[in-house]
């Protein structure tokens, strides 16, 4: 199987706290990985230093490499958007612009130079599974959709830009459990097209979509594996137990 | 006993609230009637289309209203830019370090100052320094000076609104830190942009003090609007009638119309402030 984005011996620092410590993840190609963990392990930050989302944060320190394949996407020459571009992003919680639904969608590929018509929007919006609900009011407000809607719409907006991976930050910690059985079938869906690398904080979505998983703690990565390795055959008492709820 | 007990304190505090409104709203009602009843009687079509004759003691308020006009816009193309700009740097692009936090107490006390000490600082620097002359180019700048930390303050408020996660949306899709600002943060903020500078600017129409000594005029007989020359304000025009005018009694209906105007003239403005919002609130859901 090919690694598709891989993190070496990353290093990050907020200030005085230390927040990831020599974490080495490879995400491979066409696969779903989750990295679970107790509140304040570090998975987020780990996540969101993918697409350099840390950028904004002055007093950061992040050491180590990123590569998307043989791609540093730290590298000096290469700039941001071009990475955010390749490596889409999904937020825990909803944030469609305050734009039109269909507005939505085309900002990303106006800003990238990309073709904006109809079509486009509508693949990504079909993708999404989301186009045979809004087909008739795409000049709505996204605000106006559904809580499971308008995650979907997020997913639709970063899945056009065609990303090569997509990083999904505990997509449905805000949803219901019917909009997240959708968004799982929609993530298994894609992973036929991209790369996936998701948050989250349900032991059970974890099983039932990835295909890899990492237990961190603290920080560091204590275990990794196929999912149903780790879920059935812990090697650690800490990634036993919390998978098993003892702690979270 | 226990459920009397609950009744009678939640009356005292419903009673209080109520009460405390009610006397706010009569005080405002009063100064309302006072001066519509007083004033009503002196606007007509010509007390707004012609020029103060005779000493004031005759003719209408076109002067004082084209001055007030001019020196609102003169204001806004000094303060609305300028502010904007600044707050977004302040928000988006300053460093939370001690210079901004610095910079920020600064303006968050100029909102205070009293307004005479802009009119001397405008007669300082714009009038004298600069060499303008008592003008309504001096005075405009000076009241643009006085809006300026409010508007500032203002658009901050309305910029610190949008959360980050709307801002890291545009990112995520390959936007610059500039693109974000122009086509998400700003557009979702334009409501309160709009809000805090309309309200904003009816203020500094009702403004007396720094245009004292930087422009306004006690009496042109003309339409003015010159930038170089001085011109008629109606906060000005109405101070002048009211506690100034030789003939003080006679020209006391022309100061109660002209009070009239300049609260209609604020009203208007607040309205459209109300209106704006309106608009994009029904865009927006």
């Amino acid at each position: 199987m090919k690694t598709k984005l891989s993190a070496d011996n990353l290093n990050i620092s907020f200030g005085s706290k230390h927040v990831l410590k020599n974490v080495s993840v490879q995400f491979e190609e066409n696969k779903i990985t989750a990295l679970i963990g107790p509140s304040g392990c570090g998975k987020s930050t780990l996540l969101r230093s993918f697409n350099r989302m840390h950028d904004l944060v002055p007093y950061a320190k992040i050491q180590g490499s990123i590569k998307l394949e043989d791609q540093d996407i730290y590298a000096k020459n290469i700039p941001v958007t071009e990475i955010r571009k390749r490596i889409g992003m999904v937020f825990q919680k909803a944030n469609p612009f305050p734009k039109s639904i269909y507005d939505n969608i085309a900002y990303g590929l106006k800003i990238n130079n990309l073709p904006h018509d109809k079509s486009v929007i509508e693949k990504a919006l079909t993708e999404a599974f989301l186009w045979d609900e809004v087909k008739d009011d795409l000049k709505m407000p996204a605000h106006r959709l559904s809580g499971g809607q308008q995650q979907r719409l997020c997913i639709a907006r970063a899945v056009a830009l065609r990303p090569e991976v997509i990083l999904m930050d505990e997509p449905c910690s805000a949803l219901d459990p019917v909009s997240t059985i959708k968004i799982e079938e929609l993530i298994l869906h894609l992973k036929e097209k991209y790369t996936i690398a998701i948050v989250t904080h349900n032991m059970q979505q974890a099983q039932r979509i990835a295909d890899h998983t990492y237990f961190m703690y603290l920080g560091e990565v204590k275990e990794s594996g196929l999912t149903q390795d780790i879920f059935e055959h812990p090697k650690h008492e800490m990634t036993k137990n919390y998978i098993n709820g003892v702690f979270g | 006993m226990q459920l009397n007990k609950f009744k009678l304190s939640s009356i005292i505090e419903w009673g209080t609230l109520v009460g405390t409104t009610l006397i706010v709203c009569f005080f405002l009602v009063v100064i309302l009637f006072e001066i519509v009843s007083k004033g009503a009687g002196s606007i007509s079509w010509e007390f707004i289309s012609s020029v103060p004759k005779e000493g004031m003691t005759k003719g209408g308020i076109l002067t004082p209203i084209i001055g007030t006009v001019l020196i609102t816009l003169i204001t806004a193309l000094f303060s609305i830019p300028f502010g904007v700009c600044c707050a977004i740097y302040l928000n988006e692009y300053a460093e939370n370090n001690w210079l901004t936090r610095i910079i920020r107490a600064a303006i968050r006390n100029l909102s205070g100052v009293p307004s005479i000490i802009y009119g001397l600082f405008g007669l300082a620097l714009f009038v004298q320094t600069l060499q303008l002359g008592t003008s309504l180019f001096a005075a405009g700048l000076t009241l643009g000076l006085l809006s300026l930390p409010y508007i500032i303050t203002t658009t901050e408020e309305a910029l610190m609104q949008i959360p980050n996660s709307t801002r890291e949306a545009a990112l995520a899709v390959g936007a610059t830190k500039f693109e974000t600002i122009k086509d998400v943060v700003i557009p979702s903020a334009v409501p309160g942009i709009l809000t805090g500078v309309v309200l904003t600017l009816s203020r500094a129409a009702g403004e007396t003090a720094p245009i004292l000594f930087t422009g306004a005029a006690f009496y042109i007989s003309d339409t003015n609007g010159y930038l170089n020359q001085e011109f008629m304000a109606l906060p000005y025009h109405l101070y002048m009638l009211s506690t100034q005018h030789q003939s003080i009694d006679e020209v006391r209906p022309i100061a109660y119309g002209t009070a009239l105007i300049l609260i209609l003239v604020v009203f208007v403005l607040n309205l459209s402030a109300f209106y704006i919002r309106y608009k994009f609130r029904k865009n927006e859901n």
